[in-house]
């Protein structure tokens, strides 16, 4: 379980399961694409959450596909995640993510990112 | 730590989860009438022989079926394939996706790669499945690993309230 805490602790790591979550199976040239890092830079920290199972790989070809693995995610939160608090936690995460939509579409127009509009999906499919 | 190896269309989702019992009962928790009720909430239900079918039904006594599907492949104790459609689905090929399960020996622990591909983009089913996976992969290795078991009505309650 260390492993995983080390590999969220870098800000690079968490923008590339970001990206994971916003399109699941990518190469490492996709994941690169407009990171301010080098390709290696990109390898190495994808190497580290490999390490900690967060992002498991397959194999295409001569392509190597990668992908998010939320499962050591998902343990953390059934350690300290009661059952019945599920539901509430979503609804404080609902809300606050509705009063950040609001604030930034209210601030200077931005172009939104994948994560963005898909973060907003979800959360608005749990409305339903 | 080797990538697992595919020839078919790239996967939606790959989901791995390392587990501390041997492959025999991970195999046996993929498919066991009573283990899948344990950590899944639902009865995996099938001959389990190729081209059976195979259905995930309540364990209320209802005889609600929630997933229908067939099996396409099964190899004991590495690997089965099977198709995966909410009931009036069945027969819409774009609905029917397909869930692969493979099981490797790593010393005395598993290693179970759960994938699913042909997922209807942006539908119901794809959004389930990115909440359900992870839990049910994580509720199997805690009911392998402690013996224990979620709450009977955690699971139930939680799936009914979306399908």
């Amino acid at each position: 379980m260390s492993d995983v805490f080390r590999a969220l602790a870098d800000v690079s790591r968490r923008r590339l399961l970001d990206r994971l979550y916003a399109r699941n199976g990518q190469t490492l040239r996709e994941l690169s694409d407009g990171l301010p890092m080098s390709r290696q830079a990109v390898a190495k920290h994808l190497g580290i959450l490999e390490g900690a199972h967060l992002v498991t790989s397959v194999r295409r070809g001569r392509e190597k596909l990668h992908y998010l693995n939320p499962v050591p995610i998902a343990e953390i939160v059934r350690r300290w995640v009661g059952k019945f608090e599920d539901v509430r936690l979503d609804a404080i995460v609902d809300f606050k993510e509705q009063l950040e939509s609001a604030a930034r579409s209210s601030a200077s127009p931005r172009p939104s990112t994948h994560k963005t509009s898909s973060g907003e999906d979800r959360a608005g499919n749990r409305n339903q | 730590m080797p990538a697992t190896e595919t020839s078919e269309k790239a996967p939606d989702f790959v989901y791995v989860a390392y587990i501390a019992a041997d492959a025999q009962r991970v195999w046996s928790g993929l498919m066991d009438h009573d283990l899948t009720q344990q950590y899944w909430g639902r009865h995996n239900v099938s001959d389990w022989t190729v081209g059976a079918s195979w259905k995930h039904q309540r364990p209320d006594g209802s005889g609600i079926v929630d997933i229908v599907g067939e099996v396409i492949e099964i190899e004991p104790p590495r690997k089965l394939v099977v198709t995966w459609a909410a009931p009036k689905d069945a027969e819409d090929a774009n609905k029917v996706s397909r869930v692969t399960y493979l099981i490797e020996a790593l010393g005395p622990d598993t290693r179970l790669t759960i994938t699913h591909s042909d997922l209807e983009a942006g539908s119901d089913m794809h959004l389930d499945v990115t909440t359900g996976w992870p839990a049910v992969a994580c509720n199997l290795k805690t009911l392998l690993e402690t013996g224990k078991t979620l709450s009977e009505d955690a699971w139930p309650k939680e799936e009914g309230a979306r399908t």
